[in-house]
């Protein structure tokens, strides 16, 4: 069985987002890249069904600031093999992106593609689905369970509601996964640290390319100040109009 | 191409989901700006009877085929692409729900379409489509126009009126034969699961304590469920809170969980993703705290707070006992 993750370097949110001058992308200077927090559960998925298993996980990425980082972190947490995809350009898009994953793991001989549900920058599509198609293989998305039988793939997609569909896939296959069966493993520095100088990582270089079909002509924060109004004091002060505005409000307290 | 605006209808279990009403009443709109017709794709086995309630809709093409019974990734798939490639329709509207996210990404390959995804936003005029997609958790908002005249889009539910796409007329409905590929799918249903009941039924409660990775740890729960207690509510929660299974999945607010319109909606560490805001955002007052004060949450809170939750808890708690 081989799994591979293709993983996607995302923005941290967690560090002020601003736009640049063009008005049309996010300011890089100050950015920070991380891996998407949906491809950590489809290598933490990956990693389990190779327990159930057996096999090899390859973690997969293209070349971009953090790429390095992350692929080496996938091995401190037990990746088998690493590969970055160079020359797929700057900023790709959603369409680009799969393509070039696409075109990668189609020489890899896979029998199974895990990669997370959607990434907070896929304004044209989500990395699962447009893989699958860009190979020809089946894809389910939204999937929260998986299980191996021989040639197939038995996962849960989830809807709303908590209601799930059940489904036999056959492999090889390209799932999005929205939550692996545990919370993600951590990798400590100091096991990043070893596998950066025991791990390797193989270039690939992309071939084809793939256009997005339409072109971003403003970025903008949603507005301030029509949300919420903001109160201010000590958690005190703050309880009490609260208490108040919940008693306006109706709130039976 | 035609003018025409197609929308994709869903149902699950025999009733048509609210994105497809939310869907049909801004493709109304857009199809009176394009000129052409508001079509409604409708894939099932035995399912002609939901044609009913599209009347929003000028024409329903219906798609029938035991393989569509039940919705599946590659089978919907295939019957959709068949559709749209024959038909050729200006504009289409998908949801950007669990079922849409495997058909709109797929279609934009397999009818070489743009596919313009996580939109709260569309508008057509003189000079064509601009699409507003709300990206990075909800923290920007982006606008886009398709290169060519033609564009799919995946439409976030909640984000336009449902009632704008109930009733109407009575549209006419066309039966398009299924392509004969679907009987031979590498996908197949197997079954469907219902949730199962859970100790509480956060929809029916007026009062919801929602808890969000803000609360850090387990063993911080108590701090919230004693305040849900002092107020008469109930503890609902964010995804990863029950990703982490801290709590039972029956408690989670959102798009993935359930929809909730209390009268109270007391959101603690939470960060206001679009997908939290679908479950959340018809409460009648919200009131959120965040130390971050550039969460989204705030964008649609009535009250913020940007205040450690550990602090605000107690002293509210302490309030009300
Ligand atoms: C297909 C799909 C379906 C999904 N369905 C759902 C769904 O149904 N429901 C759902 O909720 N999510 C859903 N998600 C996940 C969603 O995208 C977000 O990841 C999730 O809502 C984030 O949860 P959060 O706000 O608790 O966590 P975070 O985004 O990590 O936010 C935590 C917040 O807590 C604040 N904070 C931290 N410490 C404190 C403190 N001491 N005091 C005050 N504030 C603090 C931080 O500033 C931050 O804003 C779905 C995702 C996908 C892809």
């Amino acid at each position: 069985m081989h799994i591979v993750v293709p993983i996607k370097l995302v923005p941290d949110l967690a560090e002020e987002l601003e736009v640049d001058a063009s008005g049309t992308a996010l300011d890089t200077e100050w950015l920070r890249y991380r891996t998407n927090e949906f491809d950590d559960h489809a290598l933490e998925e990956a990693l389990q069904l190779r327990e159930v298993s057996g096999g090899t996980v390859t973690a997969i990425a293209l070349d971009a600031e953090e790429a390095d980082k992350s692929l080496y972190t996938a091995a401190a947490k037990g990746a088998d093999r690493l590969i970055k995809i160079t020359g797929a350009g700057e900023k790709p898009s959603s369409h680009a992106t799969a393509r070039a994953f696409a075109d990668a793991i189609a020489g890899l001989d896979a029998d199974l593609v895990l990669t997370g549900v959607q990434a907070v920058d896929d304004r044209d599509g989500q990395n699962a689905v447009l893989i699958g198609r860009y190979m020809d293989i089946p894809h389910v998305s939204v999937v929260t369970g998986v299980s191996i039988q021989g040639d197939t793939a038995l996962v849960h997609k989830e809807y709303a509601g908590g209601a799930m569909g059940e489904f036999e896939v056959t492999l090889p296959a390209v799932l999005g996964i929205q939550a692996a069966r545990e919370t993600p493993r951590y990798a400590p520095v100091g096991k990043v640290r070893r596998a950066m100088r025991s791990a390797t990582i193989e270039e690939l270089a992309s071939s084809g390319t793939a256009e997005a079909g339409s072109s971003v002509t403003r970025m903008f924060r949603p507005e301030k100040g029509q949300g919420a109004k903001m109160l201010t004091g000590s958690a005190d002060a703050i309880a009490d109009q609260l208490i108040t505005i919940m008693r306006d409000n109706g709130v039976n307290l | 191409m035609s003018a025409d605006v197609f929308i994709v209808t869903e149902h699950l279990g025999g009733s048509l989901d609210d994105v497809t009403f939310e869907l049909l009443g801004k493709g109304r709109d857009l199809a009176t700006s394009t000129g052409g017709q508001l079509v409604a794709v409708l894939m099932g086995s035995g399912a002609e009877g939901l044609a009913a309630e599209l009347g929003a809709a000028d024409r329903v093409l219906y798609v029938d085929h035991p393989a569509l019974a039940d919705f599946n990734p590659a089978t919907h798939g295939a019957a959709l692409a068949a559709v749209v490639g024959e038909r050729s329709p200006q504009i289409v509207l998908v949801g950007n729900t669990s079922m849409g996210m495997d058909l709109a990404a797929a279609l934009s390959v397999d009818a070489d379409l743009p596919l313009i995804a996580y939109a709260t936003g569309v508008e057509h005029g003189a000079d064509g489509l601009t699409v507003t997609s709300q990206l990075y958790a909800g923290k920007m908002h982006v606008e886009s126009r398709p290169t060519g005249g033609r564009c799919i889009i995946s439409v976030m539910a909640g984000s336009f009126d449902g009632s704008a796409g109930r009733g109407g007329g009575s549209p006419e409905v066309e039966s398009y034969a299924a392509p004969a590929s679907i009987e031979s799918s590498r996908v197949r249903f197997v079954r469907l699961m219902e949730p199962e009941a859970g100790d509480v039924d956060i929809t029916q409660s007026d009062i919801l304590v929602s808890i969000g990775r803000g609360i850090q740890s387990e063993d911080n729960i108590p701090m919230a469920q004693e305040l849900a207690d002092a107020l008469g509510g109930a503890v609902s929660a964010s995804r990863p809170i029950i990703d982490n299974k801290w709590l039972p999945k029956t408690r989670q607010v959102g798009k993935s969980g359930v929809k909730v319109k209390p009268r109270l909606y007391l959101a603690l560490g939470i960060s206001g993703a679009p997908e939290h805001w679908e479950g959340m955002k018809d409460s009648q007052l919200i009131i959120a705290v965040n130390t971050d004060p550039n969460a989204p949450i705030f964008d649609f809170a009535h009250y913020g707070v940007t205040e450690d939750i550990f602090e605000v808890m107690p002293a509210l708690t302490a309030r009300v006992t």
